[in-house]
Formats: structure tokens, sequence, C-alpha cells
């Protein structure tokens, strides 16, 4: 039971640091293409490339974490998720080969193409989409057949209005986070330009935004009523949370300052909403089939699996602080001096 | 495991499971080998530049690494591809091992993970640290991170190899001891293998680069650049080849006393005996087990199990029929063996011309260079030959002696689209990934930025 506790909370930190920085990179993409295509790119293209390119492998590594850790702690998600998501999960990973791909053929490469710059600017739109279709499928609903038979019943998964407005909701939460990340490193950078036109993108993302998240809780209840309810009587105060930081980091930006802790309380909003919906979700991972207490690996590869995961951790987090010091925080770089 | 649901279709799911993973493996191999040895050149070059205070080896890091930030993002996303590709076309097998080989697969990510960070900043940093050495000391993570986690995953193959670590009750995989299911039998001799020939295929792929380069010599002042690279490539392909015929070696002793039946149909040899012969190419008549058209060296197949010629060698016909391998892997080792020596040759004639002085005005002759320009591509295939050879060489489990992989594949529908798509992706991928590199290079001269790297070190 406790080890079951402990893995889900790893891979759901893992799923949610996934979340923001692949947010920034699949935004950016979006924003680079919009740049170029209405002619703006000489404001932003620069700044952009200047915080990707050294991260965006990084980014992959998480995901590749989150899916390797569910199978190790929850060996029986891969087979019902494994079965019934060959379609979504394929076309997710076609989409995420080619922004990966052609991104670093654009921006390694000898010279830049339109087309290229096009196609990982809208994969890197869908891969969203198309990974937030697994939470849908995860409230139940979906699949038909027995445990020797499973199956995926895509008219429902097509008709469903839930499943379209968690997919709405994950475009727009990509603009919108990846616009507040990159409005608080334009004004680091004191690059005036992008930072007008990012600013004005995230002001211009954030109602939107909002107003799809309510309409994606009040669908939840046709989908899956006893989350719904478990969210509203238990959890509420964490989307209220959620909502109070959404508004701290729009009035901070249209105030014009504060912009790092605009950000942060950006990140603060997600995590609220991301973590309510969590635990409201618990004990069932997959519902009505994967519980997370019935369903986690045995007990001593669950001690082995931390273990490593703490070793492996000492390792990463000073790295990481070194990368985010050398290309995030280190002002001369930001500001294109080195 | 009778949980297959006769459909009649279910052969073709199999196959095409089956299909897509081969393709997927196939196309990842290549860019998982540059990924594992390229930061082992582009470390040594930049190691002997500031140890030489010689820009052009400083230039060969330098581009070598820009190249590499192509083949390592193809790398990157083939690697998450067969990582979901697992649990989407094999979900019987993970939920049945998946919690067996659970350390091994993190470790990887946590290896992969090191690499990723320290890659990026290896990458990005050429001109940020004032002393010389902090940039080439970066090198070293990101070599032990695509060390290890090629040392990781070859665990996991390992593990469907050679099954350890857990006990077998009601059709199901229990009392598992995660550190015996990593350390299975087979998993150090192999890894060993991979990395050997991982670095091997590298010093080669860029030692024909460079002889393509000499055979063209399109900028005469690249020439000195082209020739450095040559040298420094062979002499390391030299080394790495003969460390991985080392490590096969040892691979040919271990099936010798684990898995027999795989060394049998590596060389048709279908009755157990002493003084057993090595099979070379030819023909086989599967009914009659006759082979013809070979060249049989007598003996050498018991010399190589087991350093005797006297070793009785268990034959094919001691193994049910419905467990033998299929007979094609033959050809995938005789041609593996082939390249490899092949590739040993052509660099020990290199190594010899640089040893004895008589030969030297051979070194970058003609003959020599069309050799070396060989080597990348003879080792870039011996490792699929290798791959196909191993895992064809498991046939018909998935997880030797518990799981076949008849019995595995995924149920679900759309497997021919996805099958089909993922085809269309790979050739994408492999098309446009060879254009940008020849593009990168192309018209760039390399002695252009050996002058600039001599101007900023103020030699001139």
């Amino acid at each position: 039971m406790l080890f079951a506790y402990i893995g889900i909370s790893v891979l759901w930190i893992f799923l949610f640091c996934y979340i923001i920085i692949a947010s920034i990179d699949f935004g950016a993409g979006f924003f680079t293409l919009h740049a170029k295509i209405t002619k703006q790119d000489k404001k932003i293209n620069h700044l952009i490339a200047r915080y990707l390119n050294p991260v965006w492998e990084v980014t992959n590594v998480f995901f590749v974490f989150f899916f390797v850790g569910m199978v190790g702690f929850f060996p029986d998600t891969a087979m019902y998720f494994g079965t019934v998501l060959l379609l979504p999960a394929s076309i997710a990973l076609i989409l995420l080969t080619i922004r990966g791909a052609f991104y670093a053929f654009e921006n390694y490469g000898p010279d830049t193409k339109l087309p290229w710059l096009a196609m990982y600017g809208i994969a890197g739109l869908l891969i969203p989409a198309s990974l937030a279709t697994t939470l849908t499928i995860s409230e139940g609903g979906y699949i038909t057949g027995t445990e020797n038979n499973l199956d995926l019943n895509w008219t429902e998964l097509l008709l469903s209005p839930y499943s379209w407005s968690v997919v709405f909701l994950a475009i727009i939460s990509v603009l919108y986070i990846s616009s507040g990340f990159l409005t608080y490193y334009a004004s680091k950078a004191k690059d005036k330009p992008a930072y007008n036109l990012l600013r004005y993108w995230f002001l211009i993302w954030g109602p939107p935004m909002i107003a799809i998240s309510l309409f994606v809780f009040l669908s939840l209840r046709l989908q899956n009523e006893a989350h719904f309810i478990n969210a509203v009587s238990n959890y509420w105060w964490m989307f209220l949370l959620s909502f109070v930081c959404f508004v701290g980091a729009m009035v901070l930006t249209l105030m014009k300052k504060g912009h790092g802790y605009a950000f942060i309380l950006v990140i603060l909003q997600m995590g609220f909403a991301f973590f309510g919906y969590g635990a409201s979700k618990l004990p069932y991972l997959l519902y009505p089939f994967i519980r997370i207490d019935e369903h986690v690996v045995n007990s001593s590869m669950a001690i082995a699996l931390i273990i490593v995961f703490i070793l492996g951790l000492l390792l990463l987090i000073p790295s990481l602080i070194l990368l985010l010091r050398l290309f995030v925080f280190d002002k001369k770089y930001v500001e294109g001096k080195k | 495991m009778s949980q297959i649901n006769k459909k009649g279709d279910i052969m073709d799911s199999v196959e095409l499971a089956r299909f897509l993973t081969a393709m997927t493996l196939a196309v990842h191999i290549i860019f998982a080998t540059i990924g594992v040895g390229m930061p082992v050149m582009f470390a040594i070059a930049e190691f002997i530049g500031i140890k030489k205070n010689n820009p052009i080896y400083t230039t060969l890091a330098k581009r070598w690494s820009k190249g590499y930030t192509i083949t390592v993002a193809v790398g990157v996303v083939t690697g998450t591809i067969i990582g979901l590709q697992l649990s989407l076309l094999w979900p019987t097998f993970m939920q049945m091992g998946g919690h067996v080989i659970a350390l091994p697969l993190f470790m990887e990510t946590f290896a992969f993970f090191f690499e990723a960070i320290f890659l990026s900043i290896y990458l990005y940093t050429w001109d940020r640290f004032k002393g010389k050495w902090t940039h080439f000391l970066i090198s070293i993570p990101v070599i032990i991170g695509g060390s290890f986690s090629a040392f990781f995953i070859t665990a996991v193959n390992s593990f469907m190899n050679t099954p350890a670590g857990f006990e077998m009750k009601h059709g199901k995989m229990v009392n598992v001891e995660p550190l015996a299911a990593m350390f299975n039998d087979s998993f150090l001799i192999r890894s060993f293998h991979v990395v050997a020939t991982a670095f091997m295929t590298m010093a080669f792929v860029l030692a024909a680069i460079a002889a393509f380069k000499l055979l063209k010599n399109k900028f005469k002042k690249d020439t000195e650049y082209h020739m450095k690279a040559l040298k420094l490539t062979m002499i390391l392909g030299v080394i790495f080849t003969l460390g991985s015929m080392l490590a096969g070696d040892l691979s040919a002793k271990f099936l010798h006393q684990e898995q027999p039946e795989k060394l049998a149909a590596y060389e048709w040899h279908f009755e157990s005996e002493s003084n057993a012969d090595l099979v070379l190419f030819g023909s086989l008549d599967e009914k009659t087990q006759e082979v013809s058209g070979a060249i049989k060296i007598p003996g050498l197949l018991s010399f190589l199990a087991d350093n005797s010629t006297k070793t009785e060698v268990k034959g094919l016909n001691e193994f049910p029929k419905e467990l033998h391998p299929p007979m094609i892997v033959h050809y995938y080792f005789d041609l593996m063996v082939s390249m490899g020596v092949f590739c040993l040759v052509i660099s020990g004639l290199f190594i010899l011309t640089l040893i004895f002085k008589k030969l030297r005005k051979l070194t970058f002759s003609k003959p020599m260079l069309y050799g070396a320009l060989l080597t990348g591509p003879a080792a870039m295939l011996a490792i699929e030959f290798g791959w196909f050879l191993t895992e064809q060489g498991r046939q018909p489990w998935m997880v030797r002696g518990y799981l076949k992989v008849a019995d595995a594949a995924t149920q679900a529908g759309g497997l021919t689209l996805v099958t089909i798509l993922f085809g269309l992706l790979y050739f994408v991928l492999l098309f446009t990934s060879a254009y940008v590199l020849i593009r990168m290079f192309k018209e760039k001269p390399a002695y252009k930025d050996v002058e600039s790297i001599a101007k900023e070190r103020g030699d001139t």
C-alpha cells in the first residue's frame, strides 16, 4: 500500500514536470511558427532558440521516465493501456518523433525551411491533445470487452464532450504556460519587442483556458460521477487555490511587474489543479479495471525502484541545477552576450 | 498462456507486431550505436587537441559533435518509440515480466537523463569556460551516461534470453529478486559486446567519412585535417575491433554453455558431435538437413565453443522441432563475422603502414582509402546483422523457456495502419537526417574552422 502511494506520487510529480516543461517547449515551437508566418520572427525567434536549443532533449526524458516508471510500479497498466492505446499512443509517438526530429533538423541543420518549422510547430500542439486522450480513457467508459479481449470504443470517444473538452484544454494550456514562461524570459533578457508580443499572448490565452477548465470539470460529472463528487467534496480547496493563483498571475502581468513571481503562480495554478485532479481520481488508475492498491508491483522490486530513484535524484538534481544555471539563470547568456 | 482469442487473424497480428518491432529496432540501432560511440570519439579528439595544443583535433571534436546533434535527436525519438511500443505491441509480456525487468528499465532512463543533461551542456558551452580542461571534463558524464544506458537496456534484452530472478507459479512470475533478474547470466558478456561494437562502429563510420573526403579532395587545404582524422579513427578502430572480437568469442562460449540451440542454429549444426565443423555460408536443405556449397573448417566450432577441438557441441536435433530458431540466422552470423574480419584486416593493414617506414607511402594510397571507405558501412551492417541474429536466434521464445512470441502480441485492432504509418515515418526520418547531415558539411571546409580556433587561441 505504502509503495503504491510513493510510486504514484513520484510518477505524478514527474508527469507534472513534463507537462510544465513540455508545454513551454511545444508552445514555443508554435509561437515560432506563428511569428514566422506573421513576419514577426525577427522579434522573438532568437530569444526562443536561446532557451530551447539546450533543453529540449531533457524535456523528452521526463516523458520516458513517466511511462517507464508507470509500467515498473504498476505492471498491469501495460496490459490495459498498452492494448487500448495502440492507435492513440502510436499517433502521439509519431507526432513526438516529428516534433523532436524536425526541431533538430530545423535548428541545428545548415539552413531553415518553413515546411519543417510548420511540421514541428503544429506537431507540438497536437501532442498534448493526443496524450490527453490517455487521461480521458482512464476515467472509464471507453473500454469494451473482457480482460482477454480489450478494445477501445472509438465512437464513444469521438462523440464525447468530455474527451473534446480535455483536448482543447490541453492545447490552450500549452499556449498559456508557454507564453507565461517566455514573457518572464523576455523580461529578463530585456528584449522589449519579444516581451510585448509574449505578454500580449499570455493575456489572450488566460481567460479561455479558465473557461475550458470549468467546462472540463462539469463534463467530468457526466463521465465519472464518483470522481467528480470526490473532487468537489474533498478537494474543492485545491481548485479554489488554483483559481486564486491564476488571478494573481494575470494581475501581475497586467501590471507589468514581477514576471518571475507570475510564472511561479502559473506553476502553482497548474499544480493545484493537476494534483487535485490526481488525488480525487484515486484509488483508480484506470476506472474500473486498475486500482492503485491492488495492482502495485511486488515489494522487493518496489524497494529497489525507490532506492534507485533516490540515488538517481541525488545525481540528477545537481546536474539539472547546473543546466539551469548555465542557460536559464545565467544573466549574460539570457541577454545573448555569451 | 491460453489467452489467445482464436479469431483466425491472430497469426497476422503476431507477424505484424514482430515486423513493426523489428523495423523500429533496425532504425533505432543505427542511431543508438552512434549515440554510444560518438561521445567517446569526440572526447578523445578534444583530449588530444588540448594535450598537443593542436587546433585540428579540437576542430574534429567540434565538427563531430555538431553532426552528432542531428543523430542524437533521431536516436532520442526512436528510443522513445521503442520504449512505448514494448507495452503497445507486447502487453502480455509487460504484464508478465514488466515487474521483473523494471529495475534496469528504470536505471536506463536515469542514465539517459544524465547523458541528456551533460550533452546539452557540452554542446553549448564550447566558449564558456576559462580553463580549457573544464569543457573536456563535461564529456565524461556524457560517455558514462551513454555507455550505461546501453548496459542497462542490454540487461533487459539479456533477461529475455536468460531469464533469472523469479519463480513461476500458476503462470505468473513471483518472488522477484530485482538484482538477480538484472545481473542475469548473459548480461555482462552481452553488454560488453554491445558497447565494444558501438565504439568500433563509430570509429569506422568516421574513418569512412575521412576517407571519402580524401578521395574527393574538394578542398586542398583540408587534406591534413582529414588525414589526421583517418589516422586517429583507424588506430581507435583496430583497438575497438580487437575488443569486439574478444567479446564475440566470449559470447560464443557463453552460448555453448547456456543457449546451445542458438549456437547450433547459427552453424546449422544438427547432430551433437565433438570436433564440430564451422560452416561458412552455403545453402541448406531443411528436410534432409544437408548443407551444400559451404566452406567447412573442421573442428573450429568446437574450438570456438570451448577452446578445444575435442569438445562436444550439442546439435539442433536434441531440441524439439518447434523450438528451433529460423535457419536464416546462419547467414546473419556469417555476414556479421565477415564484416568484422574485413574491418580488422583494413585497419590492421593501415596500422602496419604506419609502423613500417617502407610501407608509409601506402598509408593514404587509393586502395587503402577505398578500403577505409567501406569499413563504415561494413561495421554498421555488422551491427544490424548481429541484432537480427540474436533476436531471431531466440525464436520462438519471447522470454526463453517461459513466454512464446505468439502468445505475447497485442490483440488490438488497427495494427496494420500503425505499421504503415511507422514505416512511412522511418523512411522520412532516415532520408531527411541523411540529407541534413550531408548538407551540414558539404560546403563547409574544415580548414576555416581550424583557422578560427587557432585565431581564438592567439596562435597566429
